[in-house]
């Protein structure tokens, strides 16, 4: 008898996974760990099972720099996953030309992408030779500070409302044992923050000038010379951050042990979980107060091209989920980015979101240095911020001079 | 055995032990086919300007170029001279002395013999791991000194640019010198009695028998270590990538990881290949005269 039974669970469990997957399960790879990243995950899968597939999440931790060696290789390596997360712009380039992914026009067109998503730059992005190649899910900004009231209570200062008043503070933040800003170890952290300082300083046209057309005399010229001066002060501040991930130092701010930190608006979705108010516990200050431009980065879902036809149908299923207005809504909501069309309501969002809404109906508007630079160049600047913010005794001259050669070498 | 010789002539050396040369067959194609294939594949390519996918279109030695004007790539190679300086000599002594106090007929050697090899049963990301945590000045080590009393006592080498690379070394050692510590035993184990009673005949202190007699006898043991040791060093990746993984800022980068970090975060496979041949290059050094004093030379000298 027990033996029979146990035969009957055997053959249970070897049928199972055989019959769930001709009802279109769809392997989803994305690097959305943190907390508020995962609840927004989760919203997207809801969306996606009500249409009768099934999502198979599969989330890699630590970020975009370790999950995305790891998708690329599946996908070259012939084992891809049904959909993944890229940020669009130029990571999945060669992919692309390559032939592995899935070339959505067909449902681009029947949805009228074209007409729905805001600003056009995000879906010329997912076109390359005039295909679409990807469907864009939200617009992410790197051009935030995020303040922690607390903090600047304990110092007994006021908020500062841009940039040179948070320098200023500093000093008092310094001298009630807090970090003035919380900077990540980890490589991008040191380098956005910095391309930040460049769009609130410089100015949007010697931004497009530097990595847009790769201007090597603007990058070495007078303007770029105040952005790493203001580099200068960031490392001073940022010393004692001894954490590595991004949601590490945002806590920082969160829970008041750092005045405040330059990061993209993902940290909002942080805020959020931890029950934290805009306006009342933090204050966020887009393009650092100066400069009120946002960048249009953002995350977009690439398709690779599948043999099973089942599983190719239920892909054209997710795209269009995707862009859903109800799924787009409940997504950006816990992410904390912006949505990618211009004709939802988003009358929940709380007052940095609205900000950010606001600049980008302005169109006050950058693409994305993941837009415009390939990866190699992005991995040199890294490399090269990294070194910056933690080697107190490299001038801003010399990191200057470094600069300018990594943009004059820049594809 | 004469039924099987032809008629005339000698045999055909080819179809000497037949069945072994067989067998061996599948071997030397994965040696040829997976490691030489997979090396000149390497160089070949490390001349081309290939991205996130292999393409042949040459540029020269422009990948070298431009890897040696890289500061990163600098300094990873200095921290892997640093590095392997150290922990060659302080795996090598401290290994070797060690062994010899283990060989003077200790109780429990058994005992102290696993507790010295247990670290090597850990992976490098859990030695790192660790080790992180003990040299975070928060939680580690300086936290329980000064909560001692010792309230100035600073040690955070993995926070500290300078001395970072000897914060990895400290760890590498905690793990390596068990295992030279056993094969250093093995060598002693393998000393006649006699020699050691000779000596104590003639007089001859301890400390002079290791270093004059001992140890020139253990020459064997010692390159295969000296081999072990250095083909570690040069391949050192994961302890550097979970202790500090390259930081602060660039300070302990290693070769390995400018390979890695460039071939899949860069996607820049030209570059991580001329820089995967370089450290390839480095092996060669290492291994090619062992080899020679091995295979070659020693031979003939027996």
């Amino acid at each position: 008898m027990n033996l029979r039974s146990f035969a009957a669970a055997l053959a249970v469990t070897v049928v199972l996974p055989l019959g769930a997957a001709s009802a279109a399960d769809l392997e989803v790879t994305h690097w959305w760990t943190s907390g508020g990243e995962a609840a927004a995950v989760a919203e997207l899968a809801k969306a996606f099972d009500a249409t009768g597939n099934h999502w198979v999440d599969g989330a890699i931790a630590g970020s975009g720099s370790t999950a995305r060696p790891i998708m690329v290789s599946r996908i070259t390596g012939g084992d891809p996953m049904a959909a993944t997360q890229f940020n669009h712009g130029r990571q999945a380039e060669e992919l692309v030309e390559a032939g592995l992914m899935r070339d959505l026009t067909d449902v681009a067109t029947k949805e009228k992408w074209k007409e729905i998503i805001k600003p056009a730059s995000l879906l010329d992005s997912c076109t390359i030779d005039g295909k679409i190649y990807c469907a864009p899910v939200n617009i992410h900004s790197w051009q935030w500070l995020w303040l922690s009231n607390a903090a600047f209570k304990q110092a007994g200062v006021d908020v500062p409302k841009n940039w040179d008043e948070f320098v200023a503070a500093a000093p008092a933040l310094e001298k009630a044992g807090i970090v003035p800003l919380a900077v990540g170890g980890q490589p991008w952290q040191a380098a956005g923050a910095f391309d930040v300082l460049m769009v609130a300083i410089a100015g949007k046209d010697t931004f497009q000038k530097v990595f847009g057309d790769k201007d090597e005399e603007a990058a070495a010229g007078p303007e770029i010379a105040k952005v790493f001066k203001a580099a200068d002060d960031a490392r001073r501040m940022s010393k004692g951050t001894n954490v590595q991930d991004w949601n590490q130092a945002t806590n920082m701010v969160i829970t008041g042990k750092a005045g405040g930190q330059i990061m993209g608006d993902w940290a909002q979705g942080e805020f959020q979980l931890a029950g934290q108010k805009a306006g009342t516990d933090y204050t966020c200050l887009p393009g650092l107060g100066v400069n009120e431009v946002i960048s249009t980065g953002g995350d977009a879902f690439y398709f690779p091209l599948l043999k099973d036809e089942e599983k190719s149908k239920a892909q054209e299923a997710l795209a269009s989920t995707l862009l859903n207005p109800a799924t787009q809504v409940a997504f950006n909501l816990k992410k904390g980015s912006l949505p990618v069309r211009g004709d939802v309501d988003l009358a929940a969002a709380n007052d940095c979101m609205k900000k950010g809404l606001d600049i980008l109906a302005k169109g006050n508007v950058i693409q994305g240095t993941d837009q415009l630079l390939s990866a190699d160049s992005q991995k040199q600047k890294e490399d090269l911020f990294s070194e910056f913010f933690a080697n107190p005794s490299m001038t801003p001259e010399d990191a200057q001079k470094r600069f300018a050669d990594i943009i004059a070498s820049a594809d | 055995m004469a039924g099987h010789t032809r008629g005339s002539g000698r045999p055909n050396q080819w179809l000497r032990n037949l069945n072994a040369k067989l067998a061996s067959i599948p071997m030397i194609l994965t040696a040829v086919v997976i490691f030489l294939g997979g090396t000149v594949w390497t160089v070949v390519y490390s001349f081309t300007n290939s991205r996130l996918l292999p393409r042949l279109s040459f540029v020269g030695l422009d990948q070298y170029e431009r890897l040696w004007a890289a500061p990163r790539w600098l300094i990873s190679v200095q921290n892997l001279v640093i590095y392997g300086f150290f922990s060659l000599i302080f795996s090598l002594a401290i290994g070797f002395l060690l062994a010899a106090l283990m060989d003077q007929k200790i109780r429990f050697e058994n005992t102290f013999r696993t507790i010295m090899l247990y670290p090597f049963a850990l992976s490098f990301i859990v030695t790192g791991l660790v080790w992180q945590w003990l040299l975070n000045p928060e939680y580690g080590i300086q936290s329980v000194v000064r909560s001692l009393g010792w309230t100035s006592f600073a040690f955070d080498p993995l926070y500290n640019s300078n001395i970072v690379i000897y914060g990895i070394l400290i760890a590498a050692l905690w793990q390596g010198t068990g295992l030279v510590m056993c094969l250093m035993l093995a060598g002693l184990r393998g000393i006649d009695e006699d020699i050691w009673k000779a000596t104590r005949v003639d007089g001859i202190p301890m400390w002079k028998t290791y270093l004059l007699v001992i140890i020139p006898m253990m020459r064997g043991v010692f390159i295969t270590t000296l081999v072990i040791i250095a083909s570690g060093i040069v391949k050192v990746y994961d302890l550097v990538v979970a202790q500090t993984s390259g930081g602060p800022g660039i300070a302990s980068e290693v070769p390995a990881k400018y390979v890695y970090d460039y071939m899949f975060q860069a996607q820049n496979l030209g570059q991580g290949f001329a820089a995967s041949t370089m450290m390839l290059v480095t092996v060669a050094i290492i291994i090619v005269p062992w080899a020679y004093l091995e295979f070659g030379g020693g031979r003939k000298r027996a």
